[in-house]
């Protein structure tokens, strides 16, 4: 159990700008106390460097008041103006609804206009926990509710028609048609009961769609009976007469608003960033694309699990001061009973500050992905694939019992559905030092390293090159980046591109990098979207038809299948995985090349490069490799090539056109990381080292090492400012 | 279906040496048998501490259900690989592993 956790508004600010901190104390701790920490190395593993940071004086140091902080995960729309409807009018609704989790055996409200007061005047049309559809209209003392005796079939749509009719019949029907009937189903179902009172009025009560309005606690509304599936086309009409409200989710797909093409233009929005672009009832293949037929996509996928901001209550905000040096910081939060968190936040220097030669780049979009990962452990062949049992720390304990903290984009949703949306406004509990090695804390060895060295550098960020472009990268001699720069927007790749053409020197200290295509959305800050295809390693693949982002109207996937593979921008791009032994490299021809001298200064022709560290090899995790098919310049020098990997060390996916035996490292060659150097127009240069655990190695020996001594090497020479 | 073959303790004893890393080829079917249990069922560590002990435990039929604590501990990873390994190896050959 964690007992204190947290998060910041954003992830990156500089000096001037102002960061606000927001934290819970989940086991009831009614203080804490915070102070900023200027984090070097959050490796506190026995045979690490040691956890490193160093206290800055900070106005918002001290102690706080502390409470448990709601959260209201799982996705819904609303129509916050609600709908007008005299009490006794006769009303109808219909929608299309395909429910993809009904194995939860849970209540699930399709739609719903009640008041979140004593007694809930309203309706809802919902799912019962067999997956029947029923209808349920109360005054608020009076209750009528009708059940159709026909679950609605899992991953197919069906038609729910409802006629609440007080003033001839005085009765309510509930109709379900199935949309694509099997051989021997009836394609219609009829349920007639008594309306035993009339409909009370409504009069701008909101209506919900994908769950119930319970409560509103301040600005956060809080909802009850959340729907797992699709719905479509929600329409609510006096019959016979004009809408009500005909909500058609097929305007605005790149947006969080759900548009009324009634005449009475009620517009809703959506909360907790449910999935658009995604098929619909009438989709039958006609189009991949959903921006060439949007009227096919007139769907969207709400899930239980949902989440984009948390909204927590403000605890404290700073606002940078402008002398605080560029780097990455946390707050510090504790209380009582041993409880700790970190807040990770990035800070770049002010934009007319001078800079340092060096910048290091937080892979603040990688973070994103990996938000809050379950994936290492919900997948039974993770096990196999790592070639070590499972291991579930307490923040994996944590986070498997706080489904409503979100999920990353390598997890499904509870129906089976893959993640596309992950967002920065929550505890991204992955993302802190002294947890494992991986990401986040893994890249904190190079920011140990670059202190270490004595090495000015600042910080930058995904999210800031994503913003700001070239002119970001521009001011620095040389980028260093983590041990895993996975994901990148078609700007960021814009903005590599322009600075290697104009000089600029790359250093790519990681592996898998530059390998996802990630879309971002203007009206939605500190949120990625992931649109995972047919190719890449990869924890699920999206339905066929939905494999453009909803922000941007990309294409999604593998940049290798955007035609701009890793291996065309730093030379190398990833060819194998497997995680439970590291190896090192052995020198090659390349690295006695005269353009590679500056590389090896002080290294030995015949010594293993990286046969140590603190995961136990340079050479490890995740592996890229040389490919001239798929852009690695010719005049590439490979200057080194690991060897040794175990049997769960395999080819990707994406390197295999088809299954075949002898795809581990005992049996194939291309099962290897590859050291790459080469120059770039106007003297600029790229080195790659295509291993993850190559940054973990730096340390190694008091910082004496031929991992550091090479990194060193192409450092000092990348930020002289002498032509390559 | 490859069937682990009891009689070849000689893997076992390669396991125990080095649970990590490189494998003769025929132990690492052995460990893919055993690694590719259903999700019902599958040992997993839980571990409540910065670097250890271990405490092993079985996931429910789906990832939502909760993990049943077996009541093994363990101090070390290596530790716990070799025990694991020795309960699977009586499960899928009947037979008890007459290593120790």
């Amino acid at each position: 159990m964690l007992k204190i956790v947290g998060y910041t508004d954003r992830p990156s600010v500089r000096p001037g700008e102002s960061l606000a901190f927001k934290v819970s104390c989940e086991a009831g701790a009614t203080e804490f106390e915070a102070e900023i920490q200027r984090l070097i190395c959050g490796d506190d593993s026995p045979h690490g460097p040691g956890f490193k940071a160093e206290p800055v004086a900070a106005s918002v140091n001290g102690r706080y008041p502390g409470r448990k902080q709601r959260i209201n995960a799982g996705s819904f729309g609303i129509i916050d103006a609600g709908v007008e409807m005299a009490a006794g009018a006769r009303f109808a609704v219909t929608v299309f609804v395909q429910p993809t989790w009904l194995a939860k055996r849970a209540e699930q409200a399709v739609m719903a206009c009640r008041t979140p007061t004593q007694g809930r005047p309203g309706w809802t049309l919902l799912l019962d926990e067999t997956g029947r559809p029923r209808f349920e209209l109360t005054d608020g003392e009076r209750h009528v509710a009708v059940t159709l005796d026909r679950a609605l079939p899992e991953r197919r749509w069906s038609q729910l028609l409802l006629v609440a009719d007080p003033s001839v019949q005085q009765r309510i029907t509930l109709v379900h048609r199935l949309v694509s009937p099997l051989p021997g189903e009836d394609v219609e179902l009829k349920v007639i009961a008594d309306l035993t009172f009339p409909p009370p009025p409504f009069h701008g009560i909101p209506v919900t769609i994908a769950a119930e309005l319970a409560a509103i606690d301040g600005p956060r509304l809080l909802t009850t009976r959340h729907f797992d599936g699709r719905i479509e086309a929600p329409v609510i009409l006096p019959p016979g007469e004009l809408e009500v409200g005909h909500w058609d989710f097929s305007i605005g797909i790149d947006t969080q608003t759900i548009t009324d093409i009634s005449r009475h233009g009620r517009h809703g929005r959506l909360v907790n960033l449910p999935t658009r672009a995604v098929t619909g009832a009438n989709w039958k293949g006609q189009t991949l694309r959903w921006s060439e037929r949007p009227d096919l996509y007139g769907a969207i996928h709400f899930h239980s699990d949902d989440l984009h901001d948390m909204q927590w209550e403000t605890d404290f905000s700073w606002t940078i001061p402008p002398n605080l040096p560029s780097g990455v910081y946390a707050a510090r939060v504790s209380c009582a009973g041993g409880g700790e968190d970190y807040l990770p936040f990035f800070v770049l220097p002010a934009k007319t500050a001078k800079k340092a030669p060096v910048a290091f780049l937080a892979s603040t979009f990688t973070f994103l992905a990996y938000a809050n990962s379950h994936h290492g452990y919900e997948d039974s062949l993770s096990e196999v694939c790592y070639g070590a049992l499972l291991e579930l720390g307490p923040t994996e304990q944590f986070l498997k019992e706080r489904r409503d903290f979100g999920i990353s984009l390598y997890d499904r949703h509870r129906d089976g559905s893959g993640g596309v949306y992950s967002s920065w406004h929550r505890p991204i509990l992955n993302t802190r030092p002294k947890r494992a090695l991986w990401n986040f804390n893994a890249d904190l060895h190079v920011v140990d390293w670059l202190t270490e060295t004595d090495q000015a550098f600042d910080v930058i960020t995904d999210d800031r090159i994503h913003e700001e472009g070239l002119a970001l990268l521009s001011d620095y001699r040389c980028i260093v980046t983590g041990s895993h720069p996975e994901y990148h927007s078609t700007a960021m790749l814009d903005a590599f591109d322009a600075y290697l053409q104009a000089g600029g020197r790359l250093m790519y200290l990681g592996g898998n990098g530059f390998y996802w295509r990630v879309a971002t959305h203007a009206d939605l800050p500190g949120v990625i979207e992931v649109r995972r295809g047919e190719a890449g390693t990869r924890c699920f693949e999206l339905p066929a038809g939905e494999r453009f982002h909803s922000f941007s109207g990309e294409w999604g996937g593998l940049w290798r299948s955007n035609g701009r593979a890793p291996q065309a921008l730093v030379g190398v791009g990833f060819v194998a995985e497997g995680f439970d032994e590291n190896s090192h490299f052995v020198r090659t021809e390349g690295s006695f090349e005269p353009r590679a001298k500056f590389i090896f200064e002080g290294i030995g022709p015949e010594e293993r490069i990286g046969d140590f560290g603190v995961l136990g090899g340079a050479a490890g995790y995740e592996l890229d490799a040389a490919d001239p098919e798929l852009g690695t310049p010719p005049h590439a020098l490979v200057l080194a090539r690991s060897v040794e990997h175990s049997n769960v060390y395999l080819l990707t996916p994406e390197e295999m056109l088809a299954g075949f035996p002898g795809t581990d490292a005992i049996e194939n060659p291309r099962v290897r990381a590859e050291l790459v150097y080469f120059e770039t127009a106007k003297g600029g240069g790229v080195f790659s080292t295509g291993s993850i655990t190559w940054a973990a190695s730096l340390s190694h020996d008091g910082y004496q090492n031929n991992v550091a001594r090479i990194t060193g090497n192409v450092l000092r020479r990348f930020i002289d400012p002498k032509p390559l | 279906m490859y069937e682990i073959d009891p009689t070849r303790l000689d893997l076992a004893e390669e396991f125990r040496r080095k649970p990590y890393g490189r494998h003769s080829a025929e132990l690492q079917r052995v460990l893919n048998r055993m690694r590719t249990e259903p999700f019902d069922g599958h040992y997993v560590l839980l571990r409540d501490g910065r670097f250890g002990p271990y405490r092993l435990g079985r996931f429910g039929a789906t990832p939502a259900d909760p993990i049943t604590p077996t009541g093994h501990v363990f101090q070390s990873l290596r530790e716990a690989e070799w025990i694991v390994f020795k309960m699977r190896w009586k499960r899928l050959t009947g037979q008890d592993l007459a290593l120790d």
